[in-house]
């Protein structure tokens, strides 16, 4: 029963002690993953999210055993 | 159809040759590509090196979406979208799109959608090193 957290480029330096896994129980949203990972730290405005590898927004939900990301806007190319 | 993430230098208009010689011959009438490099500055600042971070798995996936959203939208023969990893310098060439088709429109718009969406969509964040030796990250994309 766990959800798979990843953080990336300057959210990981900006987050601190974020969790890597978190325990699925009780977990319905995007949002709930954030605020167990990151032990209720505030959710910066510009944080986009994904759930296994697709674009997602904060209100969707999650199941036990997805892999949930957050990261600043992109700026690839 | 081929999305390629390189961690070391490459060579665009070799990348390009390879991509052209690999398509049946006489089938395609329009070859459109674009490269990007690395400037040696932003934002008023000078820039001496930049790393590039991505999400494995999830940069590949969104390149190949990306690729099969134009190949959706035009009558595309093939498409190539290279980027780069890792460190780099001034002048390194951080992304080659190249897409081959019947006619020049295709080839045309199909090229700038690729590096425009993936611009939006595909996960790379850039850190760069300035002049003073301060890094910072990139906050957000140049207009085009």
């Amino acid at each position: 029963m766990a959800i798979k957290v990843k953080f990336f480029a300057s959210l990981r330096e900006q987050i601190s002690e974020g969790l890597e896994q978190v325990d699925a129980t009780g977990i319905q949203t995007i949002s709930d993953v954030w605020e167990r990972a990151t032990q209720t730290q505030l959710m910066p405005e510009r944080v986009l999210c994904s759930v296994n590898l697709e674009h997602r927004e904060p209100h969707e939900a999650v199941s036990d055993g997805d892999e949930v990301a957050f990261f600043p806007p992109v700026t690839g190319g | 159809m081929a999305v390629q993430l390189e961690s070391l230098p490459f060579d665009p208009a070799a990348e390009l040759a390879r991509f052209e010689s690999s398509l049946p011959v006489g089938s395609v009438g329009a070859s459109a590509s674009f490269v990007g490099t690395m400037r040696n500055h932003n934002e008023g600042d000078e820039v001496t090196a930049m790393m590039l971070e991505h999400y494995p798995g999830m940069t590949e996936k969104q390149l190949e979406e990306v690729i099969a959203d134009a190949a959706q939208r035009w009558d595309i023969i093939d498409a190539l979208i290279v980027h780069r990893t890792g460190n780099i310098t001034p002048g390194d060439p951080i992304v080659l799109t190249a897409v081959c088709s019947a006619h020049r429109a295709a080839a045309f718009d199909a090229c700038r959608f690729l590096m425009e969406a993936l611009k939006s969509r595909a996960t790379f964040w850039k850190k760069e090193t300035l002049a003073n030796g301060q890094q910072r990250w990139v906050e957000n994309n140049t207009p085009g």
